[in-house]
């Protein structure tokens, strides 16, 4: 679903973001992309998902070419930015219409398809309001439907649960291993919660200073008795826990 | 494209409808100018003079903020929300810019309206000929608003736009003709592309169609149109927004 080989990111002024990461996710995956802030999660996603251009390496995405053949690429994914992208004054409806459309959705298509994803994230009877009134979790629910109305097969979630009280982010993972089992979506999502990368995802892909140091299930990380926090700081030289709660 | 333009645009239009306090606030203050400056302009000037400089300064105010908008669309993610649908990119520029032309077409209509009422005269045809002219020039200032918004640092664009359309308005000769300045303002005031534009307009509102005024004035606009466009395309095709 994913194959990406030896992707890197050089932002003007030399900053080195992301350093020959080559990396492949297999349909039907919940694949975690871990590591502490600023290493690089965000900016490989960004050129995973054609908003960043790449200043190296190539990467087949969804099936199709990242570089050659980005608009195909935007067609067959879905994704979900870590700010989401829910204007405040704009009803839900409304906007979801307009999202299917552009999606390619036919008006009456993108009308069902839009009731159907509402329904399909426990958002049914909330057409009418506008994101501002939103709670946090309703909110990331939302910017969840945004990313669904074509039926990605796959599906990019930056940091999904930041922010979120517990109630709200296992109902999230609920909602996400749905998407999985009920449409077969792969999911690539970042995180810096282990208990997340724990509980959710099938492999995880650890990413230190632009460079991924290491994959694995999370029982394989795990292995020899550690927990996943010692596994990362042994890895990283750095502790995950310290990490979230900033 | 054409499809996504339209989407966007009847979107957009919406969204800005739904603003009902921004939309009376945006009509009534360039009536204040016609109303509480016009009458002292025509003690020594004509209506037809006026109102085409009010037309100049309304448009460059109104299209020149433009871009205010999408730094709130980038801040929400509503933006990069868009960026990664396969829509056109230059939709998701057109699809504003026609949103800001159909806003400065009701301005322009109500300012003239009410300059009529006030003792202004002027030739159906000219009047129809400048609203043209004045709604090209807005939409490519407000492609270029956007494409500045998307460029600079967001906490400065309001700043900055507010205060670079204050001197192209005043060397427009939006308020005064240029004519009344001294060698050396007169002289500065070409450098401003919208004074060809406004004495272009001037010229219409009198009538007079084919004269070389009117032919600078429409090349100054097309030219700056091609260039605004040309920028807010590229800015919205690469921009990492």
């Amino acid at each position: 679903m994913i194959n990406a080989t030896g992707l890197s990111k050089t932002f003007k002024g030399g900053d080195v973001a992301v350093k020959n990461v080559t990396m492949s996710v297999r349909p039907g995956e919940i694949v975690g992309f871990l590591g502490p802030n600023g290493a690089g999660k965000t900016t490989t996603m960004r050129m995973l998902t054609t908003l960043l251009r790449p200043t190296s390496g190539t990467a087949t995405v969804a099936g199709h070419d990242l570089l050659g053949d980005p608009a195909r690429v935007r067609r067959h994914i879905g994704y979900v930015s870590q700010s989401g992208g829910v204007s405040p004054s704009v009803p839900l409806g409304e906007e979801l219409h307009l999202q299917a459309m552009l999606y390619g959705l036919s008006r009456a298509e993108a009308s069902a398809r839009t009731a159907e994803v509402l329904a399909m994230l426990d958002l049914t009877g909330m057409e009418s309001r506008p994101g501002g009134t939103l709670s946090g979790g309703q909110r990331r629910r939302v910017d969840i439907a945004f990313a669904l109305p074509h039926r990605p097969a796959l599906l990019f979630l930056d940091e999904p649960t930041t922010g979120l009280d517990p109630q709200s982010r296992a109902n999230l993972w609920d909602h996400i291993r749905r998407l999985r089992a009920e449409d077969g979506v792969t999911v690539f999502l970042t995180t810096h919660y282990l208990d997340e990368a724990d509980a959710l995802c099938d492999r995880l892909l650890i990413i230190d200073h632009g460079e991924i140091v290491a994959t694995g299930s999370p029982a394989e990380l795990k292995a020899g008795g550690r927990t996943l926090d010692q596994a990362f700081l042994d890895l990283t030289g750095r502790s995950l826990r310290e990490e979230a709660a900033l | 494209m054409v499809r996504d333009t339209w989407l966007l645009f009847r979107h957009n239009l919406r969204a800005t409808l739904r603003q009902k306090a921004g939309l009376i606030f945006g009509a009534i203050q360039p009536l204040f100018f016609l109303v509480l400056f016009g009458p002292i302009f025509a003690t020594i000037g004509s209506w037809e003079t006026l109102v085409p400089g009010l037309i100049i300064q309304l448009g460059l105010m109104s299209t020149g903020m433009a871009g205010f908008g999408v730094v709130f669309e980038k801040r929400s993610g509503a933006l990069e929300r868009l960026r990664v649908t396969p829509a056109s990119r230059l939709a998701l520029l057109l699809g504003r810019v026609l949103t800001n032309a159909v806003q400065l077409i009701l301005q322009v209509v109500l300012l003239v309206a009410v300059g009529y009422a006030l003792g202004l005269r002027a030739p159906v045809a000219g009047l129809l000929a400048g609203l043209a002219l004045v709604v090209v020039l807005g939409a490519s200032l407000a492609a270029l608003s956007y494409a500045i918004a998307l460029t600079m640092n967001e906490q400065l664009f309001a700043p900055v736009m507010g205060t670079a359309v204050i001197p192209l308005v005043l060397l427009s000769g939006a308020f005064l003709p240029m004519s009344m300045a001294p060698g050396w303002l007169d002289a500065l005031s070409y450098v401003s592309p919208f004074r060809h534009v406004l004495e272009a307009l001037r010229e219409l509102f009198g009538g007079h169609y084919f004269t070389g005024t009117v032919v600078a004035g429409v090349a100054v606009t097309v030219v700056f149109a091609v260039i605004s466009l040309t920028v807010g395309t590229r800015v919205f095709n690469r921009a990492s927004a």
